[in-house]
């Protein structure tokens, strides 16, 4: 870890303009990823911008009837959110199913959207990787891939995205509030991150100084019918083999609506937007789920190792949406 | 020889005398023990995996505030003893292994230390290296002997014969992966050289080993060397044997004299060079008669070991003499790979031997059409067939049947998958196991009596977690007919008497009965009524039982599983597990040690796992995050006892040894149980969800 | 780079100066030689290190001394009170919940965070009802909570029913 200088920021506005001077520099809010990079030397940055209480630290109501998330907020008081955990319960859910208590009392939204990726290659500097210098090689496509993309990934990095929450929030189609050196933007979460393609350095469409102040959830009543569900190789305390995050509006036995985001299978949350489409109004039940899933799922590409996640994530698509229409 | 008469002390359950220490976190590790004006050391490392550093460019580092010393091959001390390849560090500019020590920077903070490491600029001639591991190799050798110097291969009988007229065969091949020990302690010494005499703080296993190593690398008289390890934070194996992370902390101490250099590896670390458990492939064939007698029982392994120092784990060890069967053959045969060198991981040989002899023994349950208790009680051995002598004690069958009735295994039906709760498919499963009794030589303890009743106890046996600073205190308060307030132990210091490791399960047959011998001496010498400072001091007695019995301690493993049918996520909510262990010194402690033992058979079943991948040679999941242990919510309800056993043959205490027994069995129980639960027959741990989704 | 640091430690005031790149795990036990947490894995990925930051039980290895500048943070060593140790603790030693002791501290001071979380009426991943009213700590939930203090001795058995009895159940 090499030498840095750190400065807490007043304001917003201070800090957007601290880092738009500051190639280098980092914004440091929870830093259990960011600290956790640098001391692997993955990320080095020269100045550390602190706005850990800097943005909004609570969960406020909106006009629209939404919901208004501060950045700030830690991951376990957002978890415990009694409105949260009413309205929109797959948030409550993923956030619970990640990391440990004592994390997620340091941990806070902004740095859980934009932490990066668990892959062993791109955390150790002594093995090729794209994200970490382009050009240099992808390792994983050709080495362990167990936990690896098998949707959306490209020639130069099958890396996923580790996020938990981030899932949830795809799927509850949430917006992602930046202040930036050219002004602030509201970004459709599903636009805040990318896939690989040919530039795997680049997980988000953040420009360097963009700052996520908040984030707000629609006002859509069916969303308090929805879940998440993490299948992990241990009970408590590790990153998601494949996760679903889920809601379903059921009338009359037939799918009003629905969301489906999946975690652990690609370089960002990927929303199941086909699913969804093989859904609407079409009557509930397994056998309509599974199709739905497998039609999700035909574009798969499994790696060496992880062709289990393809029918790992169908029954978990399938299985999660049975347990959602049967609660109705 | 006869056991002790019951005392007041051994076998209460008594709280560990340093639990205050440690539950407010005073009790010090190596680490933390209070020295003036520290360096840091961090250590640099190879990038490739076989070859020569070419070249080291300092000067970055050097250059940087703080950087006391780059230590390389270029600048290193000149070891006295370079004998033993693995410790034999910074001698040449060779690389054997990716992750080898070639150097270390050492500097005022941690911080800057380690900056500075990455800013030394190494190349390297890179050679090309072979680090896969695989049983088809055609250069696969057969070693002179295994670890602890048992035979390579042995053969009794005829047992391809025996197997071509059995009624019922099985031949099915078993593997284990990679595994690293990973106590929540790294390894750690604080090393301070002055004026001739150095002074390690040490996570270690064995104070006087270290001494003794270091001593001889470096040409050093021992007397002028102390070692001290009064707390260890876990071992399990990995610091019985002492290290290369050693060697590199007392060479920085003798280039940067008159400093303390402090040195704990980060985790990362512990994945490089401080041994681990050779992965295994072994081929199980078993056969057996109309009635489910075996008649011939084949263990072949195949396992790794480093091209610059071998280790031959015994992992068909346990085969030899576990079942009844004329005809039985074992062999060992290891791959030499361009990786660091394995060591001892808890229950070596025993913990991947038993695993697959376990799960092979269900299986060929099943084929028998016999109950998997049933099939091992009908199988049950006279006589140790190995060495042909009689068992000192051997009470497998009654832990099999009390632990049945225990966890409730009347009326199990064997059919597999067809017990369900929900998404749940439920299972069950049994398995035995057995550890020996080893005695490791070289243990003297000494009593002093310190007036007003008070004895002072000194040995240098290190606690690492098992209970020994208690044992012993129970021990020596028995031995001495005083209660345990009246006893001052004093351990894991090299100025005390010499010690064994704290290994192969052997810490209280040799210490407890140096400690007894101690006490008989002291009375004898001193009578009831002695004067302060009275001393008396003798060794571990040689025991002639050994050559008349076979001594091990046995098991019986019952574990409850569920396999969610959509994820294949197994969970074990519930383990039994009954020992006999001879008589246990410290109820509370033991009943710990088993658990312990059991989960960490529990993990090696359904978590761990080092993946190595051969391009590159080294550990790609080198953290906590990756390599995975048990959580809290990953153990259940863990029902464990003991059976009533009075054996006056293995020590004086006759005690057995306890600490390995715990794992031995647990794996297999927890595969036969996932096999009932889905009917799916995993035989490649861990059995981990992709490896059964349907 | 070095920063001026005040924290509170225990109920004692400390103000020193500190390398911006230390974390507060390193600057309690190498600047003010308070080594109850301990360091397991230095990743935020093992729970050792556990302290009360500010009331709430956090990873001290991950998070940089200078970012919590004002701090107060209670360790293991701070939780015993005029020679008494802490409930908890007396738990751990009478059930026996560790064997090394490396991870102790932490779990220790973990699980009295966990039960002021408990208090707080915060759900966690094993909770059947997300809305429930109050939390009942059954064996699950001590497990679930906990599961952020790995244990390689495997006490886990054992430290469940110590926090069991703390809690009052």
């Amino acid at each position: 870890m090499r030498p840095y200088g750190y400065v807490r920021a007043n304001d917003v506005q201070g800090a957007v303009a601290t880092l738009a001077e500051a190639p280098n520099a980092a914004y440091l809010a929870g830093g259990t990823n960011l600290v956790d990079l640098m001391k692997l030397g993955v990320v080095q940055p020269d100045l550390l911008v602190d706005v850990r209480r800097l943005t909004l630290e609570r969960v406020e109501d909106l006009d629209d009837g939404g919901l208004r998330i501060g950045a700030a907020v830690p991951n376990s008081d957002l978890a415990a959110d009694r409105k949260i955990r009413t309205r929109y319960p797959a948030l409550s859910e993923a956030l619970l199913a990640g990391a440990s208590g004592q994390l997620r009392n340091l941990a806070t939204t902004g740095g859980n959207l934009l932490q990066r990726t668990r892959c062993v290659y791109w955390q150790d500097t002594t093995t090729p990787c794209n994200k970490r210098e382009p050009g240099s090689g992808c390792s994983a496509i050709e080495g362990h891939n167990k936990h690896h993309a098998i949707l959306g990934a490209s020639a130069q990095c099958v890396a996923t995205h580790p996020s938990d929450m981030a899932v949830a929030l795809v799927a509850l189609d949430a917006f992602v509030n930046v202040q930036g050196p050219d002004g602030g933007r509201r970004i459709p979460i599903e636009e805040l991150h990318r896939l690989p393609g040919d530039e795997p350095q680049r997980d988000t469409t953040l420009e360097h100084g963009e700052l996520v102040t908040s984030v707000d959830l629609p006002p859509l009543g069916f969303l308090s019918n929805s879940r998440y569900r993490k299948v992990r190789e241990r009970a408590s305390y590790a990153f998601a083999l494949v996760s679903v995050a889920a809601a379903l509006d059921v009338e009359d036995g037939v799918v009003r609506d629905v969301r489906i985001a999946l975690g652990g299978v690609a370089h960002k949350p990927w929303r199941a937007t086909k699913a969804e489409e093989a859904l609407r109004g079409e009557p509930i039940g397994e056998a309509n789920f599974r199709v739905a899933a497998e039609i999700e799922l035909e574009d798969a590409e499994p790696l060496r190792d992880n062709a289990f996640k393809v029918p790992l994530a169908r029954n978990v698509i399938t299985r999660t949406l049975l347990d959602l229409s049967e609660e109705r | 020889m006869s056991t002790t008469a019951p005392g007041r002390a051994v076998g209460a359950p008594l709280d560990r005398i340093e639990g205050p220490q440690k539950v407010t976190g005073e009790a010090p590790y190596a680490y933390e023990h209070d020295v003036e004006n520290p360096l840091y050391l961090y250590p640099l490392q190879s990038d490739i995996a076989l070859g020569r550093v070419a070249r080291i460019d300092a000067s970055a580092a050097e250059g940087l505030p703080g950087v006391i010393a780059v230590i390389s091959h270029q600048n290193a001390p000149q070891l006295a003893d370079t004998r033993d390849k693995e410790l034999a560090i910074l001698q040449s500019d060779e690389v054997a292994f990716r992750g080898q020590y070639i150097g270390a920077v050492v500097a005022e903070t941690f911080e800057i230390a380690r900056h500075a490491a990455d800013l030394v600029e190494v190349s390297y001639d890179e050679e090309q290296h072979d680090a896969a591991f695989g049983p088809d190799r055609d250069d696969l050798y057969t070693p002179d002997q295994l670890n602890a110097g048992f035979p390579t291969d042995t053969e009794e009988g005829d047992v391809e014969g025996a197997l071509s007229s059995a009624a019922v065969t099985l031949d099915e091949t078993y593997t284990t992966p990679l595994e690293h020990n990973n106590p929540m302690e790294p390894h750690t010494s604080i090393a301070f050289w002055e004026a001739g005499d150095l002074t390690l703080y040490e996570s270690t296993q064995g104070a006087h080993a270290v001494r003794r190593t270091v001593a001889r690398m470096f040409g050093l008289d021992r007397d002028r060397l102390r070692v001290v390890a009064l707390h260890v934070g876990g071992g399990f194996g990995s610091k019985g044997l002492p290290h290369a992370n050693t060697i590199l902390a007392v060479m920085a101490a003798q280039v940067v004299e008159g400093s303390p250099i402090k040195f704990a590896l980060t985790r990362q670390q512990m994945f490089s060079c401080v041994g681990y458990r050779t992965p295994t492939v072994q081929r199980i064939r078993l056969g057996a008669d109309a009635e489910g007698h075996l008649t011939a029982t084949s263990h072949d392994v195949v396992e790794q070991t480093a091209r610059i120092k071998e280790f031959a784990e015994q992992t068909a060890y346990a085969t030899r003499s576990m079942y009844a069967t004329e005809n039985r053959s074992t062999t060992h045969r290891l791959a030499a790979l361009d990786v660091s060198v394995p060591s001892w991981m808890r229950a070596p040989g025993e913990a991947p031997g038993m695993y697959a002899l376990e799960a092979a023994m269900d299986e060929m349950a099943t084929k028998c059409g016999l109950d998997p208790i049933e099939f091992r009680v009908r199988n049950e051995p006279e006589l140790d067939a190995e060495t042909g002598l009689p068992y000192s004690s051997r009470n497998l069958v009654a832990c099999l049947r009390e632990g049945a009735e225990r966890f409730g295994w009347e009326g199990r039906d064997p059919t597999p998958r067809t017990r369900r709760e929900g998404r749940w498919l439920v299972g069950t499963g049994v398995a035995s196991g057995t550890y020996p009794v080893f005695r490791l030589p070289g243990s003297r303890a000494r009593i002093r009596s310190e007036g007003d009743g008070r004895y002072a106890v000194e040995i240098g046996a290190v606690d690492i977690g098992t209970g020994a600073w208690t044992a012993l205190t129970q021990i020596s308060a028995d031995a001495l007919d005083v209660g345990v307030e009246d006893i001052d132990l004093r351990i894991g210091d090299t100025e005390l008497p010499s010690a064994s490791v704290a290994g192969g399960s052997s810490g209280i047959t040799v210490w407890g009965s140096a400690i007894l011998e101690a006490a008989r001496v002291f009375r004898e010498r001193h009578g009831d009524d002695p004067s302060e400072g009275d001393t008396a001091e003798a060794g571990t007695p040689d025991n002639p039982e050994t050559e008349n019995y076979s001594m091990h301690a046995f098991g019986a493993y019952f574990v409850e599983a569920r396999v969610d049918e959509d994820t294949g996520e197994v969970r074990v909510p519930r383990m039994t597990g009954v020992f006999a262990v001879g008589r246990v010194i410290n109820a509370k402690t033991a009943r710990s040690q088993f658990i312990g033992g059991m989960t960490m058979g529990l993990s090696m079943a359904l978590h761990e796992e080092s993946l190595l991948d051969p391009r590159f040679g080294h550990v790609l999941n080198h953290d906590f995050a990756e390599y995975h242990i048990p959580t809290n919510a990953d153990v259940g309800e863990m029902d464990v006892t003991w059976i009533d056993e009075d054996d006056p043959y293995v020590n004086p205490m006759g005690s057995k040894g306890i600490g390995e027994i715990g794992i031995v069995g647990s794996p297999a129980a927890v595969a036969n149980a996932v096999y009932h639960a889905t009917g799916i027959r995993v035989r490649d741990l861990p059995i981990t969800p992709d490896k059964l989704l349907r | 780079m070095d920063a001026e640091v005040t924290l509170k430690v225990d109920g004692t005031d400390y103000r020193f100066v500190v390398d911006t790149r230390t974390t507060l795990l390193d600057a309690l036990r190498e600047r003010l030689g308070i080594t109850s947490p301990k360091k397991g894995c230095d990743h935020g990925q093992c729970g050792a290190c556990t302290i009360l930051l500010d009331g709430r039980r956090a990873n001290s290895c991950l998070a940089l001394a200078v970012a919590y500048d004002g701090s107060e943070i209670v360790t293991a060593e701070g939780l015993a009170q005029n020679g008494e140790l802490h409930p908890m603790q007396r738990a751990f030693v009478e059930h026996d919940g560790y064997q090394c002791g490396y991870c102790t501290p932490g779990q220790i001071v973990s699980a009295v965070g966990m039960l002021e979380e408990v208090k707080a009426g915060w759900p966690s991943h094993v909770t059947g009802d997300l809305n429930v009213e109050e939390v009942v700590l059954d064996d699950d939930e001590i497990r679930e909570r906990m599961s952020g203090n790995l244990c390689r001795c495997a006490a886990y058995a054992n430290i469940v029913p110590a926090i069991r009895e703390v809690s009052g159940r």
